[in-house]
């Protein structure tokens, strides 16, 4: 009998160990526990969709004594978007690493890998801290590993204030423990009532996720610690980490906390994510270099994904899962959308030896799949039809009028103005004269390189499916979800 | 029972002045050395909430944790510190 | 102290008086229940006597199999950034003395505590700690190799502690018994020999720590 869900923790920590131990072969030992960690994925994302959860009790025990896995439609559909995210961001790194790096690249991201499918699966509040862990020292790892000052200044940041908002975390878990003996997420919620001990538990452990999140104010170390890192570990610390980490607040919220502390905090969150919205994309409009504007990006996305928490907290129960299912698809969008712009940013940058965006205009030319490719992302980072972005502002958009609270459409509006603002500004560059591939003129002693057909084609991939695929075929989410589509 | 109450108030006030260290100390080994204070002093809150008197085996649960917590805190140090020395010597 | 300090030192202050009143409301008055009780009665069906022992290896494995995970991210992590740091002058006499002394001693209470960790304080970490000690003194006495075998070896080590426990969990599935669930007849074995790597692979992590750099091995 086997047990998908522990095979999607297991076969990359198996990968991992023979990455590292056998380093001449780790691209090939890392694409091929790709693809099996992926089939491994899917199949979960199969089931869920026949059978509506999925939960495993390890080692035969059940909860409380021992931990289990769960899957239900909102895990599920991250877990298979992450698998497909990263599989892709796998074939690029193939292409992209030199010699010296790519030893050190693959058993690191593949634990990654691991981390990430363990926490989307993690039903136990300390196992999710085990996860989170080996999560940001992953991160940290490879995003330090062009060994430059910068990158390690930045990345040493991230480490830190990650095991800031770790260990605050797990004094929340200690304090839960203290108070209803059980570290189990089901258990957990059928025995909290409010009082202090939800109030004080729920500060901690969400505190500690949300400087992980990148909500804002606490999002400062991310901008220099997504710019800094290699192109494929940027897509992945912004598509996927960051996703992870919220996808933590989410369901701590949900389940654990929500039923007992009432709308305040709810609306603590949407206001912080405002803000987030506002500054994030107003400093992406503002960076000079692309890849820091991608990463403000990603601080203005993580808002739009916080301001659906107060609605979420006024709303009623049906209406509370359209607005779930519009969240999930926002983040599936982003996803993609992130990675796809990340992984086009990386060989904008490899082929023009720098990523100032006044000047990449000539390299945008001359790569013009890649330009496609940013377009696309460009769309869904936007939200313009038909991409899932704009169903899920759409939602957004309607229920907040819908619920009388129509700030929070305000906000939603004045950010995808601005992302209109900085994404034209990004793609007025490859409006321009037509120019033959390669026929760069640069400055004497820049580095520069001749990008190959197959690297671009994951980036383009995951723009497509960020901005159209996911639009056009969100149907099966809702159903996912438990509901029926809007 | 008054053991347990010191120890896990220890653990509060040991985790509380990591974190006032951590935010309010610029050098790197600082910060680390408040990082392991704040973990010494969730590890004194488990060990605490363990107790169960002097005639009764402690609670394995905790223990358990606190093991885990402690190797995971070094890990991190670890790759903390290397980080941080990379930063020194390329200033060289 | 500046304004922002004093800030921050009230809003700690704060936190502190709200955490210390969840605390002893949550110990002295409410007092649940915990997993103690049903921790101590199935320990006899894990394999092994000591309860903390049966609680990471048994009960929440798959904890342990991520914390191993955890140890091996970080050396891989440290070897990435570079090679090795130049290590101390070879020890002068007493430190040589002491060292010989002391260094076989760790090594023979590491393999006790390993054993004794089935139904005793003791087990993996602890002994895997004493591993990692005895490697930072040799070290700190000169030797820039900290007492660890040639790197395509040393990774070998390294991976160890996962691999055991991945394997494990993995052949029990496929046997049909379920990913990491021990069937009591081999439970106290297969623990053994996931610890016995882990302890390897603990030892060789913390000293290779120590090292802060990959030692690639190219100066004598």
């Amino acid at each position: 009998m086997i047990d998908w869900l522990a095979l999607t923790v297991a076969l990359p920590l198996l990968g991992s160990v023979l990455a590292a131990a056998i380093p001449a072969r780790s691209p090939g030992i890392g694409m091929a526990t790709g693809l099996l960690t992926t089939t491994a994925a899917l199949s979960v994302g199969v089931l869920i969709a026949h059978a509506g959860e999925l939960r495993s009790d390890l080692g035969g025990w059940g909860v409380p004594l021992g931990i289990a896995l769960q899957a239900d439609g909102l895990s599920g559909a991250l877990l298979v978007m992450a698998n497909l995210v990263a599989l892709g961001i796998s074939a690029y790194a193939l292409g992209y690493f030199a010699s010296g790096l790519r030893r050190h690249f693959w058993p690191l991201w593949l634990l990654l890998w691991s981390a990430l499918n363990a926490l989307f699966l993690a039903a136990d509040v300390f196992n999710i801290y085990v996860t989170l862990e080996l999560l940001g020292i992953a991160a940290a790892a490879l995003g330090a590993l062009t060994g430059g000052q910068a990158a390690i200044a930045a990345n040493l940041r991230y480490l830190l204030v990650g095991l800031l908002g770790s260990m605050t975390y797990l004094l929340g878990v200690a304090i839960l423990y203290t108070g209803l003996g059980t570290l189990d997420l089901r258990l957990a919620a059928e025995s909290l009532t409010p009082g202090p001990l939800a109030w004080t538990a729920g500060a901690l452990m969400l505190g500690g996720l949300l400087l992980k999140a990148a909500l804002f104010p606490l999002h400062f170390w991310l901008p220099p610690a997504h710019a800094q890192a290699p192109a494929p570990v940027s897509a992945a610390l912004s598509a996927l980490v960051v996703k992870a980490a919220f996808y933590l607040v989410l369901r701590l919220w949900i389940d654990l906390f929500a039923p007992v502390v009432g709308p305040g905090p709810g609306i603590l969150l949407g206001a912080l994510g405002a803000g987030g919205v506002i500054w994030g994309s107003w400093r992406a409009f503002r960076s000079e270099r692309l890849k820091l504007l991608a990463a403000y990006s990603t601080v203005a996305q993580v808002g739009y994904l916080f301001l659906f928490f107060p609605l979420l907290a006024a709303a009623a129960l049906p209406k509370q899962q359209e607005l779930l299912g519009a969240l999930l698809l926002l983040a599936l969008t982003h996803g993609f959308a992130k990675a796809g712009l990340f992984l086009s940013a990386g060989l904008l940058q490899k082929h023009a030896g720098h990523d100032r965006i006044a000047e990449l205009g000539p390299a945008i030319r001359s790569l013009p799949a890649v330009a496609f490719a940013m377009g696309l992302a460009g769309v869904a980072l936007v939200g313009l039809p038909p991409s899932g972005a704009f169903i899920a502002k759409w939602i957004l958009l309607t229920e907040s009028f819908a619920m009388d609270r129509w700030w929070w459409a305000l906000v939603v509006l004045v950010g995808t103005l601005m992302a209109s603002a900085y994404v034209f500004r990004l793609l007025a560059n490859a409006f321009g004269p037509a120019a033959h591939q390669g026929a760069v003129e640069l400055g004497g002693d820049v580095q520069t390189e001749k990008i190959g057909r197959m690297i671009q084609a994951p980036a383009l991939l995951m723009a497509l499916v960020a901005a159209v695929l996911l639009g056009l075929g969100a149907e099966p989410l809702w159903t996912l979800l438990g509901s029926r589509s809007p | 029972m008054a053991t347990q109450l010191l120890f896990g108030l220890v653990g509060i006030i040991l985790f509380l002045l990591g974190v006032w260290s951590f935010l309010a100390h610029r050098p790197l080994l600082r910060k680390l050395i408040a990082l392991n204070v704040m973990g010494a002093g969730v590890f004194h809150v488990l060990v605490a909430v363990a107790y169960r008197g002097l005639e009764k085996t402690p609670d394995p649960i905790p223990h358990a944790l606190v093991l885990t917590g402690i190797v995971v805190a070094v890990s991190a140090t670890a790759l903390a510190l290397t980080l941080g020395q990379r930063l020194e010597h390329e200033d060289d | 102290m500046t304004l922002r300090h004093l800030f921050l030192l009230g809003t700690l202050a704060v936190i502190g008086a709200a955490l210390a009143w969840v605390f002893w409301d949550a110990v002295a008055v409410q007092a649940p229940g915990r997993l103690a009780d049903m921790a101590l009665d199935r320990v006899p069906e894990s394999g092994v006597s000591n309860p903390v022992t049966a609680v990471l290896l048994n009960f929440r494995a798959y904890d342990t199999l991520l914390e191993l995970a955890v140890l091996m991210a970080a050396i891989l992590g440290i070897w990435s950034t570079g090679p090795d740091v130049p290590g101390f002058l070879p020890a002068g006499e007493v430190l040589e003395k002491l060292t010989a002394a002391i260094v076989p001693l760790l090594i023979l209470s590491a393999g006790y505590l390993l054993w004794v960790g089935g139904h005793a304080p003791g087990g993996a970490f602890q002994a895997g700690a004493l591993l990692g000690a005895a490697g930072v003194i040799l070290r700190l006495s000169g030797r820039p190799d900290a007492g660890l075998p040639p790197l395509t070896w040393l990774r070998l080590t390294i991976v160890l502690g996962v691999l055991a426990f991945v394997a494990a969990a993995l052949v029990l599935m496929a046997a049909g018994y379920g990913f990491l669930t021990f069937p009591l007849a081999v439970a106290k074995w297969v623990i053994l020999a996931i610890e016995s790597a882990a302890t390897l692979a603990i030892g060789a992590t913390l000293a290779a720590a120590y090292l802060a750099g990959e030692p690639l091995g190219v100066r004598t």
